[in-house]
């Protein structure tokens, strides 16, 4: 019996603790709104943190998209080919990288990237008192901090992804040509079903996988304790954290974008 | 940090005008706790802590690792709220006040932290001009008049294009007081400052509390477990173990005290030779 009832006070306090975090998490987001929209926007840290986290991740994504379009070309006109469909190659290789391999990629490439070194950033500068000396010079870490990491990534995930778009394709367009296919007739046939409205909705969610991506490295890292190995923990755990988040997000958006 | 988040959302129920209507006479202890209690996770580090710090008066809380000070000093600031009990700050009760509130309160009190707490991502120049950036609109050269003038009261001047990882230790705590007085404060509390540091670096400082007090007649509050420190810079001292203030005295009265929790903090009463007496026989901590 008190076994049993140890189970349930440890589920208890599990979900007390997981509506608390939730509710952190939300705080945090009210916070970032606020301060948005307070006198004073940190325009300065805002560009430098466009430059470290957007302008930086351009390598990554660009070998990332490049060598998962040619990849992804190399698999389908091969496959294609077995059901006299190898004409297809750049619908399908256009379609899967407009509707899914472009956000999503590109938002687990940075969320390791990027979200890690939020986190790795701010659970260093919270372990060692930093972000209590902003606090106690009468500043506020969440428009000095989170703010413009948060803006950059919301903003600059989507040009990322337009990068991937574009590099993937023309990734599968070097295969295609390859197996016979011509770069104008492989781009004729990514055009062909490619809309302008898959494109939008594409990107419409990746500013939602940045915002979120920024505001997980950013809660995590503000929140570190334990010195070196806190640090550690947390960007591990804001790592795995981002990514389910992009993977499961990315369904139910993808769900909503269907319906609406 | 999240405390932060959750007392910011308070700001629009409490105005800053609450804090003008509050008593503000001069003759009031800059900063006041009343009954304080703070735990963590459910563990008690201050039981009921009231404590007055005089202005223009040295403050030296005392007490061994793990007893408290550096908390009960993160409250004088804000930077942690009581479970109960209440915070005054020249008079104004600031125990409700929402972080935002409390931007102000801080431009003018200046906190040394423990580990000096430097940004090292960026120089010692824009560490010391970060407050002066935050709070005042100056002209580059103001700023950098200011910064010259910060460090050199430190004994640092021309140290500024270096980065923090570049200093030793005292020289980073240094750097840290540095910081702390650039908004020209009413108060600076320094928390541990001598911790770590070695036997000239810790007089250093010692010298740079007294001179920094002479020239700025702040209020200073010390939280330190190092006697020599205690002796050498306090107007008054107070003992803090077990959550309470055990022994509140004048450096004086310190000196000469039996108290047994004096006797215990210092290790006396064991046949060793009793520190207070070596601190005296040495000179001056500071001098």
């Amino acid at each position: 019996m008190s076994r049993l009832r140890e189970r349930v006070e440890g589920i208890g306090d599990r979900v007390l603790a997981a509506v608390g975090v939730a509710g952190e998490f939300f705080m945090l987001g009210v916070q970032t709104l606020r301060a948005a929209f307070r006198g004073d926007f940190p325009v300065y840290q805002t560009l430098v943190q466009f430059n470290a986290i957007v302008v930086r991740s351009t390598a990554i994504v660009t070998l990332t998209a490049l060598f998962t379009g040619m990849v992804l070309a190399l698999q389908t006109v091969v496959s294609l080919t077995r059901f006299g469909a190898k004409p297809y190659t750049g619908s399908f290789v256009g379609l899967a990288f407009v509707l899914e391999l472009g956000p999503v990629l590109t938002a687990l490439m940075v969320s390791g990237r990027v979200g890690a070194g939020i986190t790795a950033e701010l659970g260093s500068m919270a372990v060692t008192e930093q972000v209590d000396a902003i606090r106690a010079m009468g500043a506020d870490p969440v428009q000095k901090l989170v703010l413009p990491r948060v803006i950059a990534l919301t903003f600059g995930l989507p040009m990322l992804t337009s990068l991937a778009y574009i590099l993937g394709i023309a990734g599968g367009a070097l295969i295609a040509q390859q197996y016979g296919i011509t770069a104008n007739f492989y781009l004729q046939t990514v055009i062909n079903v490619v809309t302008i409205t898959d494109v939008f909705e594409s990107l419409s969610k990746t500013f939602v996988f940045g915002w979120m991506i920024a505001m997980i490295g950013c809660y995590l890292g503000l929140k570190t304790t334990g010195g070196t190995v806190g640090v550690g923990q947390a960007t591990t755990t804001a790592v795995v954290t981002a990514s389910i988040g992009v993977l499961v997000s990315d369904f139910f958006l993808t769900k909503f974008l269907m319906l609406v | 940090m999240m405390e932060t988040a959750m007392s910011t959302e308070a700001s629009d129920q409490s105005t800053p005008d609450q804090s003008t209507t509050a008593v503000n006479s001069s003759s009031a202890p800059f900063v006041e706790l009343v009954g304080v209690h703070k735990a963590f996770a459910g563990v008690p580090v201050l039981e009921g802590v009231d404590l007055r710090a005089a202005r223009g008066k040295v403050l030296t809380i005392l007490g061994g690792s793990g007893s408290g000070k550096s908390v009960m000093l993160k409250h004088m600031i804000g930077l942690l709220r009581p479970d109960a009990g209440s915070v005054f700050v020249e008079g104004v009760d600031v125990t409700a006040f929402a972080e935002r509130q409390w931007f102000e309160v801080r431009r003018r009190i200046g906190y040394v932290f423990q580990g000096s707490a430097l940004f090292d991502s960026i120089s010692v120049y824009e560490n010391v001009a970060y407050p002066l950036r935050e709070h005042l609109k100056l002209s580059e050269a103001e700023v950098a008049e200011r910064v010259e003038g910060c460090l050199e009261s430190v004994g640092l001047a021309g140290v500024g294009p270096k980065m923090p990882a570049e200093l030793s230790g005292g020289m980073r705590k240094r750097v840290g007081v540095a910081r702390a007085i650039a908004l020209r404060p009413q108060a600076i509390l320094y928390d541990e400052p001598t911790t770590g540091l070695d036997p000239a670096n810790s007089r250093r400082i010692g010298q740079l509390i007294l001179r920094l007090q002479d020239e700025l007649n702040v209020t200073s509050v010390v939280v330190t477990h190092e006697i020599e420190l205690c002796l050498a810079v306090s107007d008054r001292i107070v003992l803090l173990e077990r959550g309470q203030l055990q022994v509140e005295a004048s450096v004086e009265e310190f000196r000469v005290s039996t108290a047994p929790e004096v006797l215990a903090f210092l290790g006396e009463g064991d046949g060793g030779r009793a520190p207070r007496v070596a601190a005296s026989e040495g000179g001056s901590h500071a001098g």
